[in-house]
This record gives C-alpha cells, structure tokens and sequence, in this order.
C-alpha cells in the first residue's frame, strides 16, 4: 500500500476550452491567413500534444499590421480618455468573465500548474486592465508632462503612436495585459506578437477585443517566431518598439532600432539574490525562497535564482529548505495540487540541462527532488546547488529553470556585495525581522524591484522593470504610463 | 376593461444597509415643480441621523482597509447597476428636477460615468498625491493620503443624481465612509439610488442615506462628536437653506474637515478634479530607519 494520504488526482477540466485546429492572425479586426501561407505548430509542453497550427506572419503581415495600427491611431488617440476607458473597462470585465476558461488554455499551452493560471495569472490580467482603464482619463493628473524638445508643450500628454510589441512565453496573457493595457490607455494603437511557443492566450484575447466592441487595427495580434518580431521591430511606422524577453534579444533590438526615432523600453534577463540573514524568520524565509524560485517552474526572469545565506543560519536553513522541496508536486499542470508544471519546450529543457551539466562540471554540489517524471513532455526536477562560487555559469547565467544556487556570506556588506555581482538588475529579496536592516539592504541592492520578508509579488499600481542589463522602463502603476507617453 | 392601478413605492431611508422607516414615523410630501404630490419621504430625525452615523462609523474599518482595487471594482459595479436603470432614473430625475427627459438622461449618463471616473481613482490617488520623501537622513520615508473617517454629506437640492453623486463617489472612493442628507424634490431619486448602493456589492453602512429637512438634522450633523468630516456643497447659498456658517462653526468643535460652499450650485457636469478626494483625507507620512 502507498501512503493513505497521498492526494487523489483533482483534475481541472479541459472541457471549458474550445480550442480551434488552425489559427490566423488578428489584423484590423478580422482573422486572416499569413500571406504566405507560413504556419508552425503550437504543443502542450506536458504532454507533447499538438494543440493548433498558427499562421506564421511574415514582412507583409507585419506590414499590413502596421498599416492597420497606424489607421486606427488616428481616431483611437482622438477619442476622449473617458472612451478608452470604457473600452478597456469592458476588456477587464470580460477577462474576469472568461477567467476560468482563459487559466485552462494558459495552462495546457504553456504547462504552469493551473493553481498559478487560475490564483496569479489571470486575475492579474484582470486586474491590469482595469488599473490602466482608470488612468485613459486621469492622464493629466499623471505629473508626465509633454516634451518641450519635440516642438510641442501643454499638460495634455499625448500618446507616441504605433508599438510594436514582443512578448514572452512565461506568462503569456500576463505579459500582453502589461503591454496592451497602458499603450491603449494612453492612446497608442498596438502589433503585438505573441511567443512562437503560446499563441493560444493571445488569439483568444483578440476575440474578446472584438466581443468588447474595441475599434478595428487598435490591437492586431501577429503570430510568428523570431523573424515575425524582427519584421515588426524593424518597420519603419511602428514609433514605440516594448519588449519582454531575454538580454541577447533585447540588445539585439538596441541594436535594430539605433539612429532612428522609436522609442523602446526592454524587461530583460534576471539574476536575483535572495539573502536571508541570520535573524530572519526561517520558516517564511524557506517558503519564500520556494515561492521564488519554484514559481511557475523558475521560467521567471524575477525569479530568485540565487539564494545567498548568512553562514551561521546555513545548515539549519538547507535542511528546512531540502524538507520542504521534498513536498512539492510535480506534474499535471492542470491538476489543481500541482505545484511544479512542465518546463515550456524542449528548447528551454536543453538550456536547462546544458547550464545544470555545467554546474556539476565546473565542481558545484548538485541535489535534486527523487520521483518519478512523466514519461512525455518537457520536465526538470527541482533543483539546489550548494559549493557555488561567484565564477561559476549557474551563478552568473540565468537559467530559466527551477534550479537555485546557495551561496553564504558573512556581513550584509559581503551580501550586497555578492547581490549585486552581476550583470542583471531586475529584482532581489531580503529576508530579516529588523526592519532597519531590511531597508538598508534594499537601498543598496541595484535591482528594480526589492522584495523584502516575501517574493515575487505583483500588482498593477506596482512598477516593475530593471537596473543594468535587465532593460529599462517601468510596467505597471503611474510609472508605467510614461512608456506609452509622448514626454 | 378598467385601467390598471399602478403599485407607488414606499420610500425607505438608507441606514447600515437596510432600508428603515424613520424612527419617528414621519414623512412629507414630496413636490414637483408644479407643487403636484410625486410620493413620501420619510422625514428623518434627528435620532435617525445619529443611526446613520454608528452605522458608518462601524463599516469605516472593513471599508478603509478594504484594498484599493477592490474598492474600484465595487465603484464600477456601481456604474454597471445604475446604467441598467437609466430608464428608472431619468423619469425620477425628470420628475424631482422639473426637467425633460432628453436632460434628465444626459443626467443619469453623467452620473454613471462619474461612478466609472472615481472608480478608476481608488488605486491611483496615493502615486498621485503622495511619494517618497528623500530626507536627509538614513531614513525610508513616504506619504500616502489616508481617508479621514465619516463624512457627513449636505447632498444638492438641484441636481439629485448626478449633485450626490459628484458629492458621494469622492468620499467613498478614498475609503471614508458616509452619511448623506438629501433634502427637498432630491429626495426620492437619492433612495432609489440606495437601491443601487444595495445591489453593487457595496458593505453596508458604507454609504447612509437619510432624507428630511435639513435645518432640522444638518446640525446634528455638523456637530455630532464622531464624524469627521462634512461637505456643505448642498447648503449652497442660493439653495435657499440655513446658514452654512452656523453649520461651520458647530463643526469646528471637534475640527471637522469642512468642505465648504461655493458662491453657487456646483457645475457637476465639469471635470471634477481630485479636490474633492483630496479635501477628506489625511496625509500619513512614515518614517523608518535604516541601518544594520
């Protein structure tokens, strides 16, 4: 007999999605195939499943996306902001509606457990839209004046025009929900594309734009891979390239847009330390040390990827962290007790077994969760390294999986010291009962986002974004408009 | 065939989320411009006023710690229920202000997408009007606006939907919690917005609503030890009612924040700003150190 408690399965059911054999892209209102006819495949990263084939846009996809953005520019920034924010009012009301459905999809094409889908993913979504519809006519209470180097003033501000937008495969409707919701409040029209790996979301959010009534060309969603974001960063219409998703590409996108007029803003890699010194609270410091980096299978740039631990608590704390690993699920992303998913394509999986081979190479301390994995699909147990130095790969590459380097220090200066050996910059934590020493560590952590005594919270009236190469521009909150503002 | 009698409504006051009969078992006519009877109201006293007041003073710690989101949603809930009965409403604004339908519906719009307005302010307002102050110190220091309590709210005799709203969704939206007086002709629109407040999600006792004469319980009001605050926009001078400055000076016992009178009616129609969001909440500034 197995152990008598043991959890039966608790599976969601799949019967809310609807999911269609073949897709098209959503320009100006209507779905149509790519023009050349160029489609690829979208999986269940859990199961290897083929989900639906997505039309592939190309230049002249791309192009017309544009054109149909740039159209509808004209009198989507002309409508008043009490206009748009209805408009965006409707969106949020209609993601809260087809939350469930919408947290089925996100799990079955991206493999997060559905816990996440259902209880973060969505409901922030939600929430982001509602945020940003509030400010479509606040936007001069907003303290973001108009430039008066561009040959206009006033305290009216003014959207920038065409985004092209580039998003990731971590949190799919998460992400585009962070970049629709404040270009559209501030007047922009959007060419969103959506991650080759899980357009599902996307397609389906275009639906609701068009069951919310939005005008045609507002947002145009363009499936693709690489190229199809290439297209788009490179158009010469689009005023205001946004993109989420690895150092390499966002420099890369630097690079494209030099010497011309776009505006860009980059949410980048992350490399985050999570100190926890020895008067921390050792219980909420071993969930939060979970919570960071086992949060949707660690495919999270603000992930705390880098545990460093005063030296005197160590051992205690490995031990209670070791435990608590051992109770975490892997599995299902749809069953409701999961607590680990699928890591999202065998592309990722490789990266992640490359940097992991690299870790034992290079002499570090590898212990990973016992138990057996599913026989398909795309999965990494969870993983620890102890013996890291500062000159190894894992510490210094973001891996992008469910594995955490420890490292020990023994004063808050060695710790900021080592927090900040980096070359990221996107969040960290902090783990101690003293408040001032909270504070302190945060004020001197070069990192956008500090957590302290918890991780990985988010918010839509929160700003979010990086120090050094983890990109530049806030997303959420009054910050977050200034992206999508003519200042 | 006999025509059909219509069924009148019995209009109820407002109190901690219930709709009561006054407690002195009064009423008055309530008049159209043509001095024709629409209904009865009931004539609140002044005991009924301080009802109102323990009734807002209890929903203030579930209401002002409620998140600000979520404050939002139930503030754009409101919008949603009284755009459903914008038909309701422009014949009870028509009625109580003595004006056509087509400006007694242009009313009603204005009033659900103010609602939409101060909904979209709940989670703003503190990125807007507080910050982190940069003092010279090793010190986290910031301020956030913080609601002030019970406002007591004199409502407008003119404008009875779009006016207690302009006056009501301000207060709210920063998290205080209220008891509105709406007097005259305003009367009756007012109660049946409660009938909305009822439905949209709203605690109980958040928001009061007690009819009557306002030279009889604007002074209990404005003096009642444990409201904070009180908005005398309705006591207009031109409004034809008592002293707004005998409301003042019995408010000045406990220093309520006072919102005072302009030289006329309000244009509720107007860009409404934050003054008003602002003029009933307090500004919290916390100083912490930092250091190891």
């Amino acid at each position: 007999m197995g152990n008598p408690f043991e959890y039966a399965p608790a599976p969601e059911s799949r019967a809310i999605v609807d999911i269609a054999p073949a897709y098209g892209l959503f320009i100006d209102g209507t779905f149509a195939e790519a023009a050349d006819g160029g489609r690829l495949k979208t999986v269940n990263p859990a199961t290897e499943e083929v989900l639906a084939e997505i039309a592939v846009g190309g230049e002249a996809d791309v192009d017309r996306a544009v054109k149909a953005a740039r159209k509808a520019f004209k009198s989507w920034s002309a409508l008043p902001g009490a206009q748009r924010a209805k408009y965006l009012f409707r969106i949020a009301r209609l993601i809260q509606e087809h939350a469930r459905e919408l947290a089925v999809l996100e799990s079955i094409d991206n493999g997060k457990p559905i816990r996440e889908s259902r209880d973060v993913d969505i409901p922030l979504v939600a929430a982001h839209f509602f945020h940003y519809a509030g400010w479509a006519d606040k936007l001069a209470h907003a303290g973001l004046w108009r430039s008066r180097t561009n040959e206009h003033s006033g305290a009216d501000p003014k959207p920038i025009g065409v985004a092209g937008q580039v998003i990731p495969w971590n949190f799919p409707l998460l992400m585009l929900a962070w970049k629709v919701a404040p270009a559209l409040a501030c007047g922009n029209t959007v060419v969103l594309k959506p991650a080759e790996t899980t357009p599902l979301t996307a397609l389906r959010f275009a639906e609701i734009c068009v069951e919310a009534g939005l005008p045609n060309g507002v947002v145009n969603i363009v499936t693709g891979a690489g190229e199809t974001g290439r297209a788009l960063i490179a158009h010469p219409d689009v005023d205001k390239v946004a993109f989420t998703g690895s150092t390499a590409v966002g420099k890369e996108i630097a690079r494209t847009i030099a010497g011309t007029r776009k505006r860009v803003t980059l949410e980048l890699g992350g490399k985050a330390a999570n100190i926890v010194y020895d008067d921390a609270a050792i219980d909420s410091a071993v969930d939060g040390i979970v919570e960071g980096i086992f949060f949707n299978g660690g495919q999270v740039c603000c992930a705390g990827s880098r545990l460093l631990v005063q030296e005197s608590v160590a051992d205690e704390l490995l031990a209670s962290l070791t435990r608590r690993i051992k109770t975490l699920r892997v599995g299902d992303p749809l069953d409701k007790n999961t607590d680990v998913g699928a890591i999202n394509s065998a592309a990722q999986l490789s990266r992640i077994q490359e940097l992991v081979a690299a870790g034992e190479a290079e002499g570090a301390e590898r212990w990973s969760l016992a138990g057996e994995l599913p026989g398909k699909g795309f999965w990494f147990p969870p993983t620890v390294f102890t013996g890291v130095t500062q000159a190894h790969r894992i510490a210094r590459d973001e891996i992008f999986g469910p594995v955490l380097t420890v490292q020990t220090f023994r004063t808050p200066a060695e710790a900021v010291e080592k927090a900040n050996n980096t070359a990221y910059g996107l969040s960290a934590g902090v783990w101690t009962e003293k408040g001032a020493k909270a504070l302190w560590t945060a004020q001197r952590l070069r990192a956008g986002v500090v957590w302290t005594n918890t991780f990985n919270k988010f918010d839509p009236a929160s700003p979010f974004g990086g120090f050094k190469e983890s990109g530049f521009g806030r997303e959420g909150g009054r910050h977050g408009l200034e992206a999508y503002l003519d200042v | 065939m006999s025509e059909r009698l219509e069924v009148l409504k019995t209009y109820k006051l407002y109190v901690g989320g219930k709709f009561p009969r006054s407690e002195s078992g009064r009423v008055y006519a309530v008049t159209d411009s043509k001095g024709r009877t629409l209904a009865n109201a009931p004539r609140g006293s002044r005991k009924d006023a301080r009802d109102a007041v323990v009734a807002a003073r209890k929903a203030f710690p579930g209401w002002s710690g409620a998140t600000a989101y979520n404050r939002g949603q139930i503030l754009y809930r409101i919008a949603e229920m009284l755009e459903g009965r914008r038909e309701q409403f422009a014949t009870e604004v028509a009625a109580a202000e003595g004006v056509n339908r087509t400006r007694a519906l242009a009313a009603v719009d204005a009033a659900v997408d103010r609602w939409v307005w101060y909904a979209g302010w709940t989670d703003k307002l503190a990125q807007v009007a507080g910050g982190a102050n940069p003092v010279a110190g090793p010190f986290a220091n910031w301020s956030t606006p913080e609601p002030t309590g019970v406002v007591a709210v004199i409502a407008s005799q003119r404008s009875s939907l779009l006016g207690l709203t302009g006056a009501v969704a301000p207060v709210i939206a920063t998290g205080n919690t209220a008891v509105v007086l709406a007097a005259g002709a305003s009367a009756l629109p007012a109660l049946s917005f409660a009938e909305v407040l009822a439905v949209s999600d709203l605690p109980g006792g958040v928001v009061n609503i007690l009819t009557g004469h306002p030279a009889e319980i604007a002074p209990t009001l404005a003096s009642h030890q444990d409201v904070n605050a009180i908005d005398l926009t309705g006591v207009a001078p031109d409004a034809g009612v008592a002293s707004a400055r005998d409301l003042e000076i019995a408010a000045a016992d406990n220093l309520k924040r006072v919102l005072r009178p302009g030289p006329k009616e309000p244009d509720w129609t107007a860009d409404p700003g934050t003054a008003r969001m602002l003029a009933f909440t307090e500004t919290r500034t916390v100083w912490h150190p930092t250091g190891h």
